[in-house]
């Protein structure tokens, strides 16, 4: 039997519908609630069923067209590198503050998507994240922690 | 009748109220664009604004906001497939691919026309059938409403998924599950958190959007560079087109609209049911109005595809205002923050509205009809300016989506385990997108989980554990067998696949 891809999704996702189902059972109820007609697991419980089946169906039901996926033809570099930089922005950005770490982070994707026009990365990176962020924080009045603006005396 | 509508328009055409009116469609059109920001957010930021002035003049604003979210919402699908809202979900079917064929005018043509052409049919619908429509929607029951998002889900799994349908399904159910992480709604039980304490409220609605649509589809496109296929895309995402709509795409239009305003505006009255349900099930039904050769267009372009869940989205938001005016009952998420801000002007809604606050009533109902108008005359002229977004380079347009969609989700929860969860959520995702599993099954059934979950508890706690609510109710039963009829066409178009 030819195993493609789709196939070995759907074989995740009915180990994970399994887990999930495992994980429904042994949700704690309470005991007056034990044996009514709906509690907070039953639901839960017929989810579980549900992925097993429909994954299940899938893994034991022939392909009638097979998906190709071109992995050499796929940028992987690149967008490992844009999900560590996002993973980064997400690290820091309770940390250092909204400003900088967004500013940070604009400027590195665009860096790391090929652009080299240093002008354009600034523009479009530290003034427009000091705008954007006057828009939520001065006019929509949504309060944005900054402890960098804070220790530089920018922001009260 | 004749007197409210002049009480509603004396009040509605005051200078002051077509200001509001202009203003929140401005500003509504403005956040409902960026995505993340969809009318919820616009009209609960408008609440503590809203209390300076008279309700009538506060909720004109809040319906200006509203309906001009929702077209904000319509035009980041077309352009950026990034729906802020899950009313426009299904908006971005047809009409993102519009834009990559380089037509990202025409598609805002479009979707401006048929929201102003179903927002106004359907108020005109509810201008007439309000007070015998309310009783209708008092007749669903519980096991009506499980039924009818049953429907919802098996519908969009059979419509969107390009002949994939149990791929669909599974989608269908991964939705549900990550519904159902956090407290239980009656018990507080918590479910599948973990101990994880940012997981007791569950995932956000937004986080989840985000993540499937806007950061997978900014990830999508850096991952397929490369490919040829990719490549023309882009090349083409650039031209912003024509934005006159010709004569064939007119007849069409005509065609679709008035169909659609009907769906729109029923399903909108249900309360909970909302422009979500509303604007699938007109995309699923409207693909079944036409010829096999327009079908094949559905997911690839179709005027008949965009212009049906435009249509319906909008006259699903005039709907809701049904069940909220007449029964304090919301329609959706964003008339429950309405009714939210109608309690603190201290309006309690329901049927007596009509006789003790005549003026709000019939001057939001006639503040509808000048806010389309007036969404209309802002919107039209201003699609070239608004389409140029798309003129953006890839190398700073996918930092900026990806940039709007983590700062969606840090402002709604300031925490960054909710980006960690955004960024895992659009990797799986976006692996998934390459194995065509569609996303908007995934999304429905996450926004519907949990109403569905309610639903269903009620009904077999009446019916004491037994399944046969499905079949008791004469309303149960036709959505039910709607459902199996959808299903076993479904069955029988892969059969005779196989066998090709």
């Amino acid at each position: 039997m030819n195993i493609n891809t789709t196939k070995i999704i759907s074989l995740l996702f009915f180990i994970f519908s399994a887990l999930y189902l495992y994980t429904a059972y042994n949700i704690q109820v309470f005991s007056f609630d034990e044996n009514s007609p709906f509690n907070a697991k039953t639901f839960p419980i017929y989810l579980g069923y549900a992925g097993m089946f429909f994954s299940g169906l899938k893994i034991i039901l022939p392909e009638a067209n097979t998906i190709k996926v071109d992995h050499k033809s796929l940028e992987y570099k690149k967008t490992a590198i844009l999900v560590l930089i996002a993973i980064i922005y997400g690290f820091t950005i309770l940390r250092v503050g909204y400003f900088l770490t967004t500013s940070l982070f604009l400027a590195s994707s665009y860096y790391a998507l090929g652009e080299r026009r240093w002008l354009w990365i600034f523009l479009l990176s530290f003034p427009f994240v000091a705008l954007f962020m006057y828009l939520l924080h001065g006019v929509l009045e949504i309060y944005l922690r900054d402890p960098f603006l804070k220790l530089i005396g920018v922001m009260g | 009748m004749i007197e409210g509508i002049l009480i509603g328009l004396k009040t509605a055409l005051t200078f002051q109220n077509i200001f509001m009116v202009m203003i929140g469609c401005f500003f509504g059109t403005i956040i409902g664009m960026l995505p993340g920001l969809g009318p919820m957010t616009a009209i609960a930021l408008m609440i503590p604004i809203t209390y300076g002035f008279d309700p009538a003049t506060g909720l004109i604003l809040m319906a200006g906001v509203y309906y001009g979210a929702v077209f904000g919402g319509s035009t980041s699908s077309i352009l950026l497939n990034a729906p802020g809202v899950p009313g426009t979900v299904a908006t971005s079917f047809d009409g993102y691919p519009m834009a990559q064929q380089g037509k990202a005018g025409k598609a805002l043509a479009i979707a401006a026309w048929s929201s102003f052409a179903g927002g106004t049919l359907a108020t005109i619908y509810l201008l007439f059938l309000a007070p015998s429509l309310s009783k209708v929607s008092l007749s669903f029951r519980s096991p009506d409403y499980f039924a009818l998002m049953i429907l919802g889900l098996t519908a969009i799994a059979a419509f969107s998924s390009k002949g994939q349908f149990i791929k669909a399904m599974m989608m269908v159910v991964l939705g549900l599950m990550l519904a159902s992480v956090g407290q239980d709604s009656l018990s507080d039980i918590t479910r599948f958190t973990f101990n994880n304490m940012n997981l007791t409220d569950g995932i956000s609605f937004v986080l989840v959007v985000m993540a499937t649509f806007a950061m997978s589809e900014a990830l999508t496109i850096i991952l397929k560079r490369n490919d040829p296929s990719a490549v023309a895309k882009q090349v083409s995402l650039t031209e912003l087109g024509s934005i006159k709509i010709n004569k064939e795409e007119r007849t069409q239009m005509l065609k679709a609209i008035p169909r659609n305003s009907v769906i729109g505006f029923l399903i909108g009255v249900l309360p909970g049911a909302g422009a979500t349900i509303a604007s699938f099930l007109a995309y699923g039904m409207e693909r079944n109005f036409v010829s096999d050769e327009e079908k094949e267009k559905f997911g690839k372009g179709s005027v008949h595809g965009l212009t049906a869940p435009e249509t319906a989205n909008n006259a699903a938001c005039s709907g809701a205002f049904v069940p909220l005016l007449t029964l304090g009952i919301p329609g959706s998420g964003t008339t429950a923050v309405m009714l939210g801000a109608l309690l603190g002007f201290g309006i309690q809604p329901g049927p007596r509205l009509y006789i003790t606050n005549p003026e709000i009533f019939w001057s939001v109902i006639m503040s509808m009809y000048i806010g389309m108008v007036i969404l209309l005359i802002l919107n039209l002229p201003l699609i070239p300016y608004i389409a140029r977004i798309l003129a953006v380079p890839k190398n700073y347009l996918i930092p900026l989506i990806l940039f709007f969609s983590i700062t969606g989700i840090y402002v709604m929860s300031f925490n960054n385990f909710d980006i960690y969860l955004m960024i895992g959520i659009a990797v799986v995702a976006t692996f998934m997108r390459l194995y065509d599993f569609p996303m908007p099954p995934l999304i429905l059934a996450f926004v519907l989980g949990g109403l569905m979950e309610e639903n269903l508890r009620r009904s077999l706690l009446i019916s004491d554990g037994s399944w046969d609510f499905l079949w008791n109710r004469p309303l149960t039963a036709s959505i039910i067998s709607v459902t199996i009829l959808i299903v076993s066409w479904q069955v029988y178009k892969t059969l005779k696949n196989r066998k090709i």
